[in-house]
């Protein structure tokens, strides 16, 4: 679901980089000294979660978890996936670089919004309770980046209209995997690790 | 993107590796990270055929003076190609204009076909300059440089904590990988597929978690405060004058070249 240079109209991807620039702000504040390991660790985790291919059908989708990130991190996930997104177009050159702004607030804004609506559901009930819930958020994270991608395109000219609704449209099992995915990931988390989530807590703080 | 990575390959080149030497690798990373920047915001600016060839060949050239191995560097560059390919191919038929043929009664225009082919080459111009002037960098003399460039310290550390972490837990995940294959695991489109996936997961993020307290406890350990200690201070040399002074002078052409052809 990257974006790449060339494609967006200058509008948009000036808003996209400011933005982009508020969130990593908002994230960075809530990162004390304590946190920057935990965060740090958890970038890198979802870096490598993004490496992972996952069967579907006759096809395979690489995972995006930006609805864990998320849950995990509330407004930090904002700057620990920028970094995730810098380094891929760096060393890998997936995406671009003058669209980084654009392509920040298309997976960290949904991964934050996710996290504050029900960070507190997740953490609390029964483990399989918190599991439903954080499935439902990792779908709706990746609803809702193809929602803002869709729109990002849209808002660049009416000629993207045709490729916003195919990649809505083709993401629709990625969201179906994402929310299994995160729901079973969030359960194991529960059961292995109760502590977690209030060790994890102090990132929102 | 487990594809772009061969078996062997690392994901970053890791601290203390030899550098790929030649034209590039000599020069200041600030100097680096500005030129791509500043190549980055030139070319998007483009619209003209002429100067978007001759940008392509400036990152090619770049390319050559970063000595980087050609056919893997271009190999990640046809990646990105696939993904937006099926952004490309509905341009010539999403944009109205003198039609070339159509099919199954689109038509597809010759406005929407030049406007694909700016695009790709827009993209694959600043990726590659991307790639070879900052992506052939050491990855920790990538976070000083940034710091020293005044970006804020804790994404700094974030950075730094997430290069150092990523070929760690990609062990991890692959040492995993090979106890699910020794248990007889198979990939498949199913339930138990799909559950396994996300309880590896879940794993992976609490080990990871335990994996930062130790850290920070080592850290602490050893007088962590937050500050970033530079080993080395950069200074500009002569050399780096002279590519900034070719950089610049090329860049002033490009928007040359995109002026008289408009």
């Amino acid at each position: 679901m990257h974006i790449v240079d060339g494609a967006l109209s200058n509008t948009v991807v000036i808003v996209g980089a400011v933005a982009a620039a508020g969130g990593i702000a908002m994230g960075l504040r809530s990162l004390t000294l304590e946190r920057i390991p935990t965060a740090g660790v958890l970038s890198a985790s979802f870096f490598v979660a993004s490496l992972i291919y996952v069967p579907v059908g006759p096809s395979s989708v690489h995972l995006i978890m930006n609805g864990l990130a998320g849950i995990l991190l509330g407004w930090a996930a904002f700057p620990a996936l920028f970094v995730g997104l810098l380094l891929q177009a760096i060393f890998f050159g997936f995406g671009g670089l003058t669209v980084l702004g654009v392509n920040t607030v298309n997976i960290a804004l949904p991964a934050v919004v996710v996290g504050l609506i029900l960070r507190r559901l997740v953490a609390s009930g029964t483990p399989v309770a918190g599991a439903i819930w954080a499935g439902i958020g990792g779908a709706l994270a990746i609803a809702l980046t193809t929602g803002v991608v869709a729109i990002s395109l849209a808002a660049s000219g009416d000629e993207f209209i045709p490729a916003a609704k195919l990649v809505f449209f083709a993401h629709i099992p990625v969201m179906v995997i994402e929310g299994l995915l995160t729901g079973f990931a969030i359960l194991l988390a529960r059961k292995v690790k109760p502590e977690l989530f209030e060790t994890v807590k102090g990132v929102h703080a | 993107m487990a594809h772009v990575l061969e078996q062997g390959d690392t994901t970053l080149t890791e601290t203390g590796a030899a550098q790929v030497s030649g034209l590039i690798g000599s020069l200041d990373p600030r100097i680096r990270i500005l030129a791509a920047i500043g190549f980055g915001i030139v070319v998007v600016g483009l619209s003209s055929l002429n100067a978007l060839c001759a940008a392509m060949l400036l990152s090619a050239a770049l390319l050559w003076a970063s000595r980087l191995p050609l056919g893997p560097t271009l190999k990640r560059m046809a990646m990105m190609d696939g993904f937006i390919i099926f952004m490309l191919v509905l341009l010539p038929f999403s944009i109205p204009g003198d039609p070339i043929f159509t099919l199954w009664g689109f038509a597809a225009s010759w406005q929407g076909l030049w406007r694909a082919v700016e695009i790709a080459l827009t993209a694959n111009a600043v990726i590659l300059a991307l790639m070879t002037l900052v992506g052939t960098m050491e990855p920790v003399t990538l976070g000083h440089a940034l710091y020293k460039m005044r970006v804020p310290e804790i994404l700094v550390h974030l950075l730094m904590f997430t290069i150092r972490y990523i070929e760690v837990l990609r062990e991890e995940y692959l040492r995993l990988r090979s106890a699910m294959k020794v248990r007889g695991f198979r990939p498949g489109t199913n339930w138990h597929t799909y559950r396994s996936f996300g309880y590896l997961v879940g794993m992976m993020l609490v080990r990871a978690i335990e994996r930062s307290e130790r850290i920070l406890g080592a850290m602490k350990c050893r007088g962590f405060s937050g500050r970033i200690y530079l080993l080395k201070d950069f200074a500009l040399t002569a050399a780096d004058r002279r590519f900034s002074l070719i950089f610049v002078i090329a860049m002033a052409l490009l928007i040359c070249l995109e002026l008289a052809w408009r």
